[in-house]
């Protein structure tokens, strides 16, 4: 598990409030999708969300136990954590466009 | 199952099975599922799918010492453990041993976005540490079909499957994985395309009101196996299924012979009763004493210390016990010394399976030497002709299989056929005894006959079936003259005879005393002829000496006087005086 700390950014011009995104990325070993997935949510993220997001990059391989907490079937799986509600986002995070409104980024910025 | 390792070790071919624990799914698959491989369960809705896989599971771990794996998509953890608990296992003390894991799956279709590549690497992980958790051999997949509605990427999904079946049988894990019934399909989504090994149908519908279950083997990869529908039951103990059609026809016969309770038709049967083990329907109409036949039966097993069951369709144990005592016999005895045991159950109470599953587990936990169902014609309410053929045809072959001797009761209709309302089953009896009434001048009597009995010289008479408070008595029916007389008729008839038999002996007796008269005057005629004759004689004989006297007088006197003429020889005088002082 590595976590990203969160990047500095400017205030948030999307949301409205103070919020934190708490996002877990669960991937199968270091498979070429696996990282595909963590580079397209760290570009995105920090597009969109700079400074205020955080993310946990869960192996399930080393912690195959986790899995069953967070219901994860598919890899890779994006967790939104927080803000609620729970959302999740399968797939390698190739199409930013759904990857915005499976987040519901896109909604708050318009 | 080692007779299966056996058969293993002989060929490597040969499938290795998985023992599943289900009654009866062991024997119709010889031994079980295919051992490391997938099994695909497949129904409608409420088939028992779930209830398959779940018995499935919990045998193995409880009595084959193979923990499992419930991978449910379906049900709530809670839901789960309702369930297990409901079929009788401790599913958390099971839990804790580490016997069983479970792992729900559940994906909320609306918290879930797709975007680009992926595969479900997630779920074979938290699959394999469930497994690995435990050391399970086997695996259950309830119901993975659900993927197909939550994940909107059939193509990747169905790889996936494909890919999973090949990792299950790599990890040599047994599974069974259930699936919906489609609309022409096995399975809505077409999971038998991946599992190719062995594939079962469940079936539930509902025929003229009365919910049947059926399980059908439609492919059993390399192995053989009954090839029919059988009707299976779920109930408290989980699923029972009935395989007995394939057990066919070679089950131990038996030379003993076994008393049927009346002397009378003990000798009508070649002298010694029915053969132990053989199948015997009393067959009759409604009043000709079957019950009390069966019940006689019955009290002589339970005399020579043998256990009978007896199952009541139509009276309750009390009844049938206070209705026997009035033809003197105490059934409540055998029934406090555990040897008789009823069960009393109303035909429509179930379906015919239900029944059968009743008889089998009844029969298994009592373990009985006779067994008595009075009458079976009221199963036939409950289902078609066929149908009740077919769970008697099972019933009576298992039965012969524990060389139980059976004895059912058939109730006829009036107004048809006697020999024909059980023709369906008639090929399955070894002796069929058939009560009937005969109705003669204003009275009903009970007539008995046998109408066959194999292996067994057997009387061709009807016997008059009477019953007094000293039980079961056979009477030999009046049938002389042409005619067949019973009850007070032939009591009538019999006294007639007897009479006129007197009046014949009467008859003879007096001829005799006549000729011995006649013999007698006869002989006394001949005396007075005799005597005649013997006076005539006499009379002759008397005759005959006058006679020759007078012939010597008259000589005598012609020499008298011839010497008194001529003056003769002395000598000449002298014999002449002599012989006629001889004749004074």
């Amino acid at each position: 598990m590595k976590a990203v700390s969160p990047g500095k950014g400017k205030k948030a011009k999307a949301g409205s409030t103070e919020e934190i995104w708490n996002l877990r990325l669960y991937v199968a070993g270091q498979t070429p999708k696996s990282i595909t997935a963590l580079a397209n949510l760290k570009k995105i993220c920090e597009e969109h969300l700079a400074g205020k997001y955080n993310i946990e990059v869960i192996d399930l391989l080393e912690k195959p136990q986790l899995a069953k907490g967070d219901q994860i079937i598919a890899v890779p799986t994006l967790v939104r954590k927080l803000p609620e509600p729970l959302k999740k986002i399968i797939g390698d995070l190739a199409n930013t466009e759904r990857v915005l409104v499976g987040l519901d980024i896109r909604s708050g910025s318009g | 199952m080692t007779k299966n390792k056996a058969k293993a070790k002989q060929g490597a071919d040969f499938i290795e099975k998985c023992p599943t624990g289900i009654r009866g799914l062991d024997e119709i698959t010889k031994g079980g599922l295919p051992r490391g491989r997938p099994t695909l369960i497949c129904g409608g809705a409420g088939a028992g799918k779930t209830l398959f896989a779940m018995e499935f599971l919990m045998r193995g771990a409880m009595d084959y010492g193979e923990p499992g794996v419930f991978m449910t998509f379906e049900e709530t953890p809670e839901d789960l453990a309702k369930n297990f608990i409901s079929l009788g296992f401790d599913f958390h003390e099971m839990i804790a041993q580490g016997l069983i894991a479970t792992d729900h799956v559940s994906i909320a279709r609306s918290e879930i976005e797709e975007t680009g590549e992926y595969d479900l690497e997630g779920l074979f992980i938290r699959l394999g540490s469930a497994i690995d958790s435990i050391g399970a051999k086997r695996v259950v997949l309830d119901t993975i079909e659900a993927l197909f509605s939550e994940l909107p990427n059939a193509t990747i999904l169905r790889a996936e499957l494909r890919r999973l079946f090949h990792w299950l049988k790599d990890r040599g894990v047994t599974a069974v994985v259930t699936g919906e019934k489609g609309d022409k399909t096995l399975t809505r989504y077409g999971l038998e395309e991946y599992v190719a090994d062995c594939v079962i149908f469940l079936d539930f519908r509902i025929v003229e009101q009365i919910a049947t279950r059926r399980l059908r083997i439609i492919k059993y990869r390399g192995s053989f196996h009954g090839p029919d529908e059988y009707p299976f039951l779920i109930d408290e103990r989980g699923l029972s299924i009935l395989p007995i059609t394939s057990l066919g026809l070679d089950y131990p016969v038996s030379t003993e012979r076994i008393s049927t309770g009346v002397p009378k038709l003990d000798a009508m049967l070649g002298g010694k009763g029915f053969y132990r083990g053989s199948t015997i329907l009393v067959s009759g109409t409604t009043g000709t004493g079957k019950t009390s036949l069966s019940t006689t039966f019955a009290d002589a097993a339970c005399l020579r210390g043998e256990r009978c069951l007896y199952f009541a369709f139509e009276e309750s144990p009390r009844q049938i016990i206070r209705n026997m005592g009035s033809i003197g016999m105490d059934l409540k005895r055998w029934v406090n010394k555990g040897l008789l045991k009823f069960y009393s159950a109303r035909p429509s109470l179930y379906g015919l399976e239900m029944h059968l599953v009743t008889f089998h587990k009844v029969i298994d936990a009592f373990k009985p030497q006779i067994f008595i169902v009075d009458p079976i014609s009221n199963l036939v309410n409950v289902g078609t002709a066929s149908e009740v053929k077919s769970i008697l045809t099972r019933l009576i072959d298992y039965l012969k299989m524990q060389k139980i001797s059976t004895l059912l009761t058939d109730l006829s209709h009036f107004g048809s056929s006697l020999e024909g309302t059980s023709e369906e089953i008639s090929s399955l009896i070894d002796t069929w005894l058939l009560l009937r009434d005969i109705e003669l001048n204003g009275e009903r009597n009970r007539g008995l006959y046998i109408l066959k009995s194999r292996g067994m010289p057997h009387s061709n008479q009807i016997q008059e079936f009477l019953l007094s408070n000293q039980g079961i008595d056979l009477i030999d029916i009046y049938t002389g003259s042409g005619e067949v007389l019973t009850g007070s008729a032939r009591a009538a008839q019999d006294a007639k005879e007897k009479a006129s038999e007197l009046t014949r002996q009467h008859e003879v007796d007096r001829k005799f005393r006549d000729q011995e008269r006649k013999r007698k005057a006869l002989e006394a005629k001949i005396a007075a002829l005799r005597a005649e004759l013997d006076a005539e004689s006499e009379e002759l004989h008397l005759m005959a000496e006058e006679e020759r006297r007078r012939r010597s007088g008259l000589a005598d006197n012609r020499l008298e006087m011839a010497h008194l003429r001529k003056g003769g020889t002395s000598a000449a005088r002298r014999s002449a005086r002599k012989r006629s002082g001889k004749g004074d």
